[in-house]
């Protein structure tokens, strides 16, 4: 019985990078961390939100591996089992809830989801969900599953998680 | 032949064309003296009326009839629909509870509920985040709510209750999740907990005392459900009362199994693990401990000993004793003297290469040693699975054959174990399995058992497991479903089909009979697909994992192309 409880990482990149563009929006509940991630496709007068950035792990085989130990050490296993689910959905298939991008599965760890997926909020930093996000995408099959995405090019993972937010 | 006496439901006068408790009686016998639907006519029933319950997971509840009402309670969110007999179930009122979303994290099997029970007026029955509510049978008005459990450390009930001498007896889910198990009393008129008795820790909190008289030896010292544990795993070491309750008057006794220790992975926990996976007799009033038995010391295999205990008096070698009859998942029918749990006889019923008997003289099974699981590797042909040879399908005794109905399913696993970390309110498992079918390639049965000749006496096949529940009358009549939908009418002698129905989903309800205002006799079962063996189905799994629902899947890949989900509750009567 191990206790993780650690302080808030910094912001996630991803969240410095979309906070312009954000700051135009109603500010929700400050979770410190999550992207404003759109959860519909739907956008009214035709605007869609500014597309949420990669995962700044993406194509990172170390990531990879850290993610699928630390999906089991926190027993996401449990419920989701090798992607085919049990008590919560199957992560493997091609139907998402919640989103596939890696930032709406980022948000759907540290958040939570209201028919019994936990917030992992307390539990994990940063670095540690983009590394299951990473593992979690690859159980379909998504961009991330080792191989470079075509985004890798122009944006480096490395500068992604550095850059401090405004 | 056999000299059966049944045990009639204690204190409360149930008209016997009524249906007050999932089990239809405290013995637990799920047999009713109704005798219209006969051998002869079974093949000329048809639906009466139907009603849909709305919702697409698993419905492995009971109905119950009172008066001229019944009552159905659905999986989560665990609706409690009333339905007017008189006018062809035509809804009456429906009742609420709202139980939080997140409950639905918690359960390990599917959102399921197994039903209600009356008692004074009441309709009582637990909700999936751990309340126990009892609404008035008339209006539907809640009459109270009490919080029994916490989600938040894994808790769920599933069960359904039992109310005997006033009290209504409660137990938790969560074997799954590293929850203390426990079984509760609670006062039928206020909802206030009268006892709590745990599953594991010390004598104190296991109501364990001056009375506790167990059989055998090696459940007899001091505080075992903490000695028989690494330090502190008793705290997070499972024994939930999921299952079935039964009571005898005439003793004075509550008999509860326990669920399975956890993790699964055995070599976390060495020792006995007690009380898990064994069966408590208790005191009605007070909860204390009167015997014990555990029919999986220190389990290695997730065999939950919460399978039902069926009361029964039977001429046992020229003496009549007073017995439990109970289909255990580790593949034995045991039979218990039901006064000191002692063990009569346990015969094998099903596949199994776990073991090679149970041990009278100590009670213990003889594990066969290249079955037992080691970490890192993988253990092949284990059976029966984690399932057992029979889970909390409920089986029925009928006193006119003397037989015992038997659904179960015939399945085997591959089982590799490694470490797990427990985080409250997460699964606490290390295990991954993959079930297959057992010898054969059917994966369930439907059989009738003989305790007294102690063997089999027919059996019919099926594709998938049998996950209904049953039900036998004094026609001679059994049903059940099948999880591709079809509703069945036996023979209860001869296990000649003399009926079926195809419903519209997949069926692990439990059936029940009855009389209905026109003094004429009513079959009804839900339909509705899902429970730990449908949940590739009830929570659309991607079969391409064999792992899914701890592995459940493995076994039921070709399920989706043989049913879809759906709720729905058939009623059946002759033309
Ligand atoms: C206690 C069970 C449980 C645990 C542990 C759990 N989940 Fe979940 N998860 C669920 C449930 C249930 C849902 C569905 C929630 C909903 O629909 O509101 C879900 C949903 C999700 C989704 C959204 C799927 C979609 O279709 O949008 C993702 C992604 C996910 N979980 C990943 C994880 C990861 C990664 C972990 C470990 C850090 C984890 N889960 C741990 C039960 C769990």
């Amino acid at each position: 019985m191990r206790k993780f409880i650690r302080p808030l990482a910094c912001l996630a990149a991803l969240l410095a990078s979309c906070s312009k563009e954000a700051r135009q929006f109603r500010a929700g509940p400050a979770t410190g961390r999550a992207p404003a991630i759109a959860q519909s496709e739907l956008f009214p007068g035709l605007t869609a939100p500014p597309a949420s950035g990669p995962n700044p792990y993406e194509g990172n085989a170390h990531a990879l591996a850290e993610g699928r130990r630390l999906y089991r050490w926190f027993n996401c296993n449990g419920c989701h089992f090798n992607g085919g689910g049990g008590i919560g959905p199957p992560l493997m298939d091609d139907q998402w809830i919640y989103g596939s991008e890696p930032a709406n599965v980022f948000a759907t760890i540290v958040q939570g989801r209201p028919n019994g997926m936990p917030s992992f909020h307390q539990r994990l930093n940063d670095q540690q969900v983009w590394q299951i996000v990473a593992y979690v995408r690859s159980l379909g099959k998504l961009p991330d599953a080792g191989k470079p995405p075509q985004r890798a090019s122009e944006k480096s993972a490395a500068r992604d998680v550095k850059s401090d937010p405004e | 032949m056999t000299a059966a006496l049944l045990i009639g439901p204690a204190g409360s006068a149930a008209p016997e064309g009524e249906w007050h408790m999932a089990a239809k009686n405290h013995a637990n016998t799920r047999y009713s003296a109704l005798d219209q639907i006969t051998i002869e006519n079974a093949g000329r029933l048809q639906p009466a009326w139907t009603f849909s319950t709305g919702l697409v997971r698993g419905h492995e509840a009971a109905p119950l009839v009172v008066g001229g009402t019944m009552y159905v309670v659905t999986p989560y969110p665990n609706i409690l629909y009333a339905l007017d007999l008189a006018r062809n179930g035509a809804l009456k009122w429906k009742y609420e509870p709202k139980p939080t979303p997140s409950s639905q994290g918690v359960a390990c099997c599917d959102v399921v509920n197994r039903g209600a029970a009356y008692f004074d007026g009441k309709i009582i029955y637990n909700t999936l985040d751990a309340h126990t509510v009892a609404v008035d049978a008339k209006s539907g008005r809640e009459v109270w709510k009490t919080k029994v459990g916490d989600i938040n450390r894994g808790e769920s009930i599933t069960m359904a209750p039992l109310v005997a001498k006033g009290k209504v007896l409660v137990g938790n889910s969560g074997g799954e999740f590293g929850v203390r198990g426990w079984v509760k009393a609670l006062d039928a008129g206020s909802g206030s907990v009268a006892w709590t008795a745990y599953n594991t820790g010390p004598d104190r909190d296991v109501l364990i005392g001056p009375e506790f008289q167990p059989f055998y030896e090696s459940d007899r010292g001091e505080d075992l459900g903490v000695k028989t544990w690494p330090p502190e795993a008793w705290r997070i070491g499972g024994g939930t009362v999921w299952g079935w309750i039964s009571y005898d008057p005439e003793l004075d006794l509550l008999y509860h199994g326990t669920g399975n220790p956890g993790p699964w992975n055995p070599e976390q926990r060495p020792g006995d693990n007690k009380w898990t996976a064994g069966v408590f007799a208790r005191r009605p009033d007070t909860g204390a401990a009167r015997w014990f038995y555990q029919w999986s010391p220190h389990d290695l295999y997730d065999y939950d000993g919460i399978n039902e205990n069926i009361l029964v008096d039977l001429e046992w070698e020229g003496k009549p004793r007073k017995v439990i009859l109970h289909p255990e998942r580790n593949g034995y029918i045991y039979v218990l003297d039901r006064a000191t749990g002692e063990v009569l006889a346990a015969d094998p019923y099903a596949y199994i290469t776990t073991t090679t008997k149970i041990d009278l003289s100590t009670g213990r099974p003889v594990h066969v040693e290249a079955k037992k699981p080691k970490l890192g590797e993988v253990v092949r042909d284990i059976a029966p699975a984690a399932p057992g040879a029979k889970d909390w399908q409920p089986a029925a005794y009928s006193p006119r054959t003397g037989l015992l109905y038997l659904p179960h399913q015939n399945l085997r696993m591959d089982q590799e174990v490694m470490e797990a970390n427990y985080i409250a309110g997460t699964p606490f498992v290390g295990a991954e399995v993959r079930m297959y079918a057992g010898p054969g390639g059917h994966r369930g049965e439907f059989e009738a058992w003989d305790p007294i000749a102690r063997r089999e006496v027919w059996q019919i096949k099926e594709q998938f497991p049998v996950w209904s529940g049953t039900v036998v009358t004094a026609g001679d009549v059994a049903f059940y479903g099948t999880m591709d939908g079809w509703f069945k009418a036996v023979n209860a002698r001869s296990g000649e089909i003399l009926w079926e129905f195809k419903c519209g989903s997949g069926i692990i309800g439990q059936p029940i009979t009855y009389l209905g205002p026109d003094q004429r006799q009513y079959v009804a079962v839900l339909s509705g697909v899902g429970g730990w063996a449908g949940a590739v189905v009830a929570g659309q799994l991607d079969p391409r994992d064999g792992t899914g629902a701890l592995g459940f899947v493995n076994a039921m890949k070709d399920l989706p192309h043989h049913t879809a989900r759906g709720g729905m509750l058939y009623v059946f009567r002759l033309p």
